[in-house]
């Protein structure tokens, strides 16, 4: 690794031709990140004979201020300040040939409040370079000057709390299954039996949106119908996440308006439809006092692998930046992937004002808040009554479960299944607040309640050996150490 | 009808024994206990009847207790009546556990009323049966 280079500069530095981008001034190991800057770190995985310190400096400024040569038209700018800085180049820990790089960028890069202009900067043409084999996004530190450029969520969990007045447990909620092929009329049966059963929320999966077999209007009129006779049922608030995702904005606005005149307290949007389109639903949202569910439809296709794409905690960020109020990250216990330590550094960046640097969950920097309201994580895959105490463990209270199967598949049907999680989620909250020891005595509160609530009897009994133990694909570099990391 | 609001409303009705335990996990945390008593359950109606102040600065849950049941005695045949946690920290200054700690000996639920509007669209209202006798003279005949 030949970090000794030094950047040309002057007459040296504008000579016309290609350079290395670390003597372009791309890599700067003395450079102290100010404040203000973005830092974002990357893994670099350079070609087989491409140096890396070379590499890391390449990605600093292809995704900056650089092309493949040099150009004269630099020297009619503050060229210095809005080239990137790779300052930091650490080999990853127990993986030969991939690299840390830590790249500060200066804030004037950057468009006031925009996700999608940080995007289109930090990953814009980078992950195609030629002389890297893989690259991955894995954290950025966003600076307080940054952040309050943004609204941020539209509601919070503080505020979803109060306005659905439900407190002092995780939220309910359950996938309509089966996900295609349902008319809007047996649809919005399914969302009342589980609502009237005891869940919170319903939702619609992320590719329900207007197909042959049900038209969305259809689909938010039932939803609603059902979704006002389970509140009238239970005296509870109830919702139902209903997908406004669509092929424009002007449609999307078109059902959201719709599901607002309905009365609907929450809609959804994928997260395929971008960032422009999350952000412009966010403030929606804002507008009109509702709830903004994010399902991360398509993540896995670049947050999996950890050699080259984007962490899902960037993306976590970037979503708490433009604003959605749920955001599906993870269950650690289900169908889906997901290991503990890091979907623990998930859940801190959804839901703390100031998350510190924890490179054991991933998290490679502090990063304040500074009050930006937070997002409820969701989890949501294959989880079910009999894993209540696991789920509390590892995900704590401000979350919502999502038994989609595990409600809707109960052998007594839909509101048996209902029941069956709502009585284990809160005798395991009463256990829990009584001082008792969940993670040990968690199949026996189980136990306990299930002798009088026979739908909980029948979910642990049909569900009892059911668990997904495979190895996990995105898991952190750093294992924990009694010492200080620094 | 059993109203389901409150984090325990799909358990047993708590007995003192169990809510003495829960308002002693609230003040170990730091958070202030208040008791609340309505006889209008509707989901939206926020602001129920305070009993006195939040207990800001009580120990034991004795103290939160003796409170309850004097409520009780004046409410408990005719009201709900719902012990909640307040969290004053920053970040969340708001409620952080609230639950039913009774029930009027009868609950007669609420009314569905549906007013049919143009395009098949219906504007809802939840109409709590007990709201149509005077406020203090529901839940009796």
């Amino acid at each position: 690794m030949d970090d000794k280079a030094k950047p040309v500069t002057g007459r040296e530095r504008y000579r016309p031709g290609v350079m290395e981008y670390r003597r372009m001034g791309y890599w700067q190991p003395d450079y102290e990140p100010k404040d203000t800057d973005i830092i974002a770190l990357f893994r670099v995985t350079p070609q087989d004979g491409v140096d890396p310190v070379e590499a890391a400096a390449a990605v600093g400024g292809e995704s900056s201020t650089a092309t493949w040569t040099v150009v004269w038209t630099d020297r009619l700018t503050a060229c210095e300040k809005y080239r990137a800085k790779c300052y930091r180049v650490d080999p990853v820990p127990g993986s030969p040939g991939s690299y840390f790089a830590h790249i500060a960028y200066d804030l004037d890069l950057f468009e006031p409040g925009s996700v999608v202009n940080l995007t289109a900067s930090i990953i814009g043409n980078v992950f195609g370079f030629k002389p890297l084999k893989a690259l991955r996004l894995e954290d950025m530190r966003l600076p307080v000057a940054y952040v309050k450029t943004f609204d941020g969520p539209a509601t919070g969990i503080v505020v979803e709390r109060e306005r659905l007045d439900k407190f002092g447990r995780p939220l309910l909620g359950a996938t309509v299954k089966p996900k295609l092929g349902l008319s809007g009329r047996n649809y919005g049966r399914v969302v009342y039996e589980a609502l009237k059963g005891g869940l919170d929320f319903t939702k619609d999966d992320e590719n329900i949106n207007s197909q042959p077999f049900m038209h969305w209007r259809d689909r938010f009129l039932y939803c609603m119908e059902a979704v006002n006779k389970a509140q009238a049922a239970t005296g509870e608030v109830k919702g139902t996440y209903l997908n406004v995702s669509a092929a424009t904005m002007e449609d999307m606005y078109e059902r959201a308006a719709f599901a607002k005149e309905l009365g609907s307290v929450i809609v959804m949007i994928d997260l395929v439809v971008g960032w422009t389109a999350m952000q412009s639903m966010a403030k929606w949202c804002r507008r009109n006092d509702m709830i903004l569910h994010l399902h991360r439809a398509g993540h896995s296709t670049y947050t999996r692998q950890k050699a080259h794409g984007v962490s899902f905690r960037v993306i976590a960020k970037w979503a708490r930046l433009a604003g959605v109020d749920h955001v599906h990250a993870g269950t650690v216990v289900g169908k889906l992937e997901g290991d503990p330590a890091t979907i623990k550094g998930f859940y801190d960046v959804c839901r703390e004002d100031f998350v510190p640097k924890r490179l054991e969950n991933g998290i490679f920097f502090d990063q304040d808040w500074t009050s930006l309201k937070k997002m409820m994580p969701v989890a949501s895959g294959g989880i079910h009554a009999g894993q209540m105490h696991q789920l509390l463990d590892l995900l704590g209270e401000d979350v919502v479960l999502q038994f989609g199967g595990g409600t809707i598949g109960h052998p007594m049907g839909i509101a048996a299944g209902a029941t069956a999680n709502r009585v284990a989620l809160e005798a395991m909250i009463l256990a829990r607040n009584e001082g008792r020891n969940i993670v040990s005595e968690g199949p026996q509160i189980l136990a306990e309640a299930a002798k009088w609530c026979t739908p909980l009897q029948q979910a642990l009994e049909t569900w009892k050996d059911v668990t997904f133990n495979y190895a996990s694909t995105d898991t952190p570099d750093f294992v924990p150490t009694p010492l200080a990391a620094e | 009808m059993r109203l389901t609001q409150g984090t325990f409303s799909f358990l047993p009705d708590l007995t003192d024994e169990q809510i003495a335990k829960q308002a002693q996990y609230a003040i170990d945390k730091g958070w202030a206990v208040n008791i609340e008593f309505t006889d209008d359950p509707h989901p939206r109606n926020t602001y129920w009847e305070m009993w006195g102040l939040p207990m800001f600065d009580i120990k034991d849950a004795a103290a939160a207790m003796t409170e309850l049941n004097a409520c009780r005695k004046v409410y408990g045949d005719r009201c709900y009546i719902r012990l909640s946690a307040f969290d004053s920290s920053h970040g969340c200054e708001s409620v952080k556990l609230s639950f039913l700690v009774n029930r009027p000996k009868d609950e007669p639920g609420f009314m569905l009323e549906r007013q049919e509007r143009g395009g098949r669209a219906i504007a809802y209202t939840t109409h709590a049966y007990a709201t149509d006798k005077p406020e203090g003279s529901r839940y009796h005949d």
